[in-house]
């Protein structure tokens, strides 16, 4: 006679969130933070084509770390919901929360209904109009959703680079020492990041309608210079 | 409203008109036939190549069969950074075309993570001219101008469309409307390879001026009202709406010019009729 294998509810949610960090850990980190003028988004990102930092709507970025496959997916489910709501209704109706809740609910399922958790963590930030309106809506694999006024950093490393950006971060900064901050708390005391180990993006205030914008090449190099 | 999310045999990539079909948002039902005097009409609009790109220009004036329905609706706007569209034809159904162009490219970046090519976007606009096509046949057409600059050749490109969803590239210049042909005539006759901005303005001004003179469905300038055709240049720098102190400026030079030419009034017609 067989005996079914028994395993308690509590080490099945453990396997499974260890399985999930261990795969959110092995990439590397992203921060996004507020700024003078917006929300800055800054990772650590080698590729120059396969993007962790993307634009979702009008003010809403996003940034995912973890299995690229993954992440893209839900930005992709990210944008269409946004384009969509925004076509139904207004473009002034499309917000950040609303859309961090959807990725909270599929987190959230994945993370329980399903054999494999999303190994994903992601970041929504959405820039106000108003100084210090701007919100960062961190997501963690399991569905747990948290809002941060400051900064939230994810990936592979996030306690200790938390802890370096905790030093430095600074709401009244400007868009250089902003980056400045970022990159010093990505690369740690021992490495320096140039402007090709990084991708990084802004929603800056009165740019117009679409305010997520690029920093890039020579921009960027003057910005870490 | 759900996370819109697909198995990968369902997925729309990169449309968001297939994204809307997914989505069961698709065009009403049309009684078969439809009162031309309760649509909306909007008429002339012209765009020209300059040295620097495109100037596309409309009046403001929109017919419900004999009517005036609006005297200051648009017909000239961006698709995207470095684009434009203009429309004539079914003024609603083209304002709502407009609008999912608009969010059709923008989408396509988005997801794509790159914009479409100059080409992909005149094709786009193509491809939902011919998905409008039945209600074009019912006597609801749109015809759009679809201009831009394209940065891979580094000059300003236009396209003409007919009710099938055809697409015609024109060299230098473009007019779709009930004004177009006395628009076209203008157009004609005063461009020039080294056309600039400020000649440009002048050139689709005067056409729209003409047009207006001849077709009652298109709308003159109002100096009374404030009431201006847009005008707007699309460039490297990308589109960039005229203020209308600008259009007004040009349009008094035009007029000022014009004064001269224009027969009294007051003199007696060849009508046999005794005053």
């Amino acid at each position: 006679m067989t005996m079914p294998m028994y395993v308690s509810p509590e080490q099945l949610m453990k396997d499974k969130a260890d399985y999930a960090r261990k795969g959110i850990a092995r990439g590397r980190a992203a921060i996004g933070s507020t700024y003078a003028d917006g929300v800055l988004l800054c990772a650590e990102n080698p590729s120059n084509t396969l993007r962790k930092v993307s634009e979702i709507y009008d003010r809403i970025g996003f940034v995912g770390v973890g299995r690229y496959n993954e992440f893209d997916q839900l930005r992709i489910a990210g944008v269409r919901h946004a384009d969509f709501k925004g076509y139904a209704f207004s473009r002034d109706d499309v917000d950040a929360r609303s859309l961090a809740n959807q990725y909270a609910q599929i987190l959230g399922h994945y993370f329980t209904h399903e054999m494999k958790p999303l190994e994903v963590e992601m970041l929504v930030a959405e820039m106000s109009e108003e100084d210090g309106g701007d919100q960062l809506f961190h997501l963690l694999y399991d569905g747990t959703v948290m809002d941060m006024a400051s900064f939230v950093v994810i990936g592979g490393e996030a306690e200790a680079i938390r802890d370096r950006l905790e030093g430095t971060w600074n709401q009244e900064a400007g868009l250089t020492d902003a980056v400045k901050a970022s990159v010093g708390a990505l690369a740690g005391p021992d490495r320096t990041l140039v402007g090709d180990d990084l991708e990084v993006a802004v929603l800056a205030r009165q740019s117009g309608r679409r305010a997520f914008r690029r920093v890039e090449g020579d921009e960027l190099d003057a910005l870490l210079a | 409203m759900t996370l819109p999310l697909f198995t990968p045999d369902d997925d729309p990539g990169p449309s968001f008109v297939g994204l809307l079909g997914r989505l069961g948002v698709g065009a009403p039902d049309m009684p078969d036939r439809i009162d031309p005097a309760l649509i909306t009409h909007g008429t002339t609009v012209v765009a020209v190549r300059y040295v620097d790109g495109v100037v596309m220009a409309g009046d403001r004036r929109a017919t419900s069969g004999n009517f005036i329905s609006h005297r200051t609706i648009e017909k000239v706007f961006p698709a995207d950074s470095h684009s434009g569209v203009a429309i004539s034809g079914v003024a609603g159904l083209a304002m709502e075309m407009v609008r999912l162009f608009q969010l059709q490219l923008e989408h396509y970046e988005k997801v794509e993570g790159s914009p479409l090519s100059l080409d992909g976007k005149a094709n786009q606009l193509s491809q939902m001219l011919r998905g409008h096509m039945p209600l074009a046949m019912q006597g609801l057409p749109i015809v759009p101008i679809f201009a831009g600059f394209d940065e891979r050749v580094g000059q300003g490109r236009l396209f003409q469309f007919d009710g099938t969803g055809g697409r015609y590239e024109e060299r230098d210049y473009a007019a779709t409307g009930s004004g177009s042909l006395h628009a076209t005539t203008v157009i004609k006759l005063r461009h020039h390879d080294t056309l600039n901005l400020d000649g440009a303005v002048d050139v689709v001004v005067e056409a729209l001026f003409q047009a207006a003179d001849e077709d009652s469905a298109t709308g003159g300038p109002d100096p009374v009202r404030g009431i201006y055709p847009i005008v707007a240049s699309i460039t490297a720098d990308g589109f960039e709406r005229l203020d209308d102190q600008r259009v007004s400026d040009r349009t008094a030079v035009l007029l000022e010019r014009l004064g001269g030419s224009v027969v009294n009034p007051t003199q007696p017609g060849g009508s046999g009729i005794v005053r």
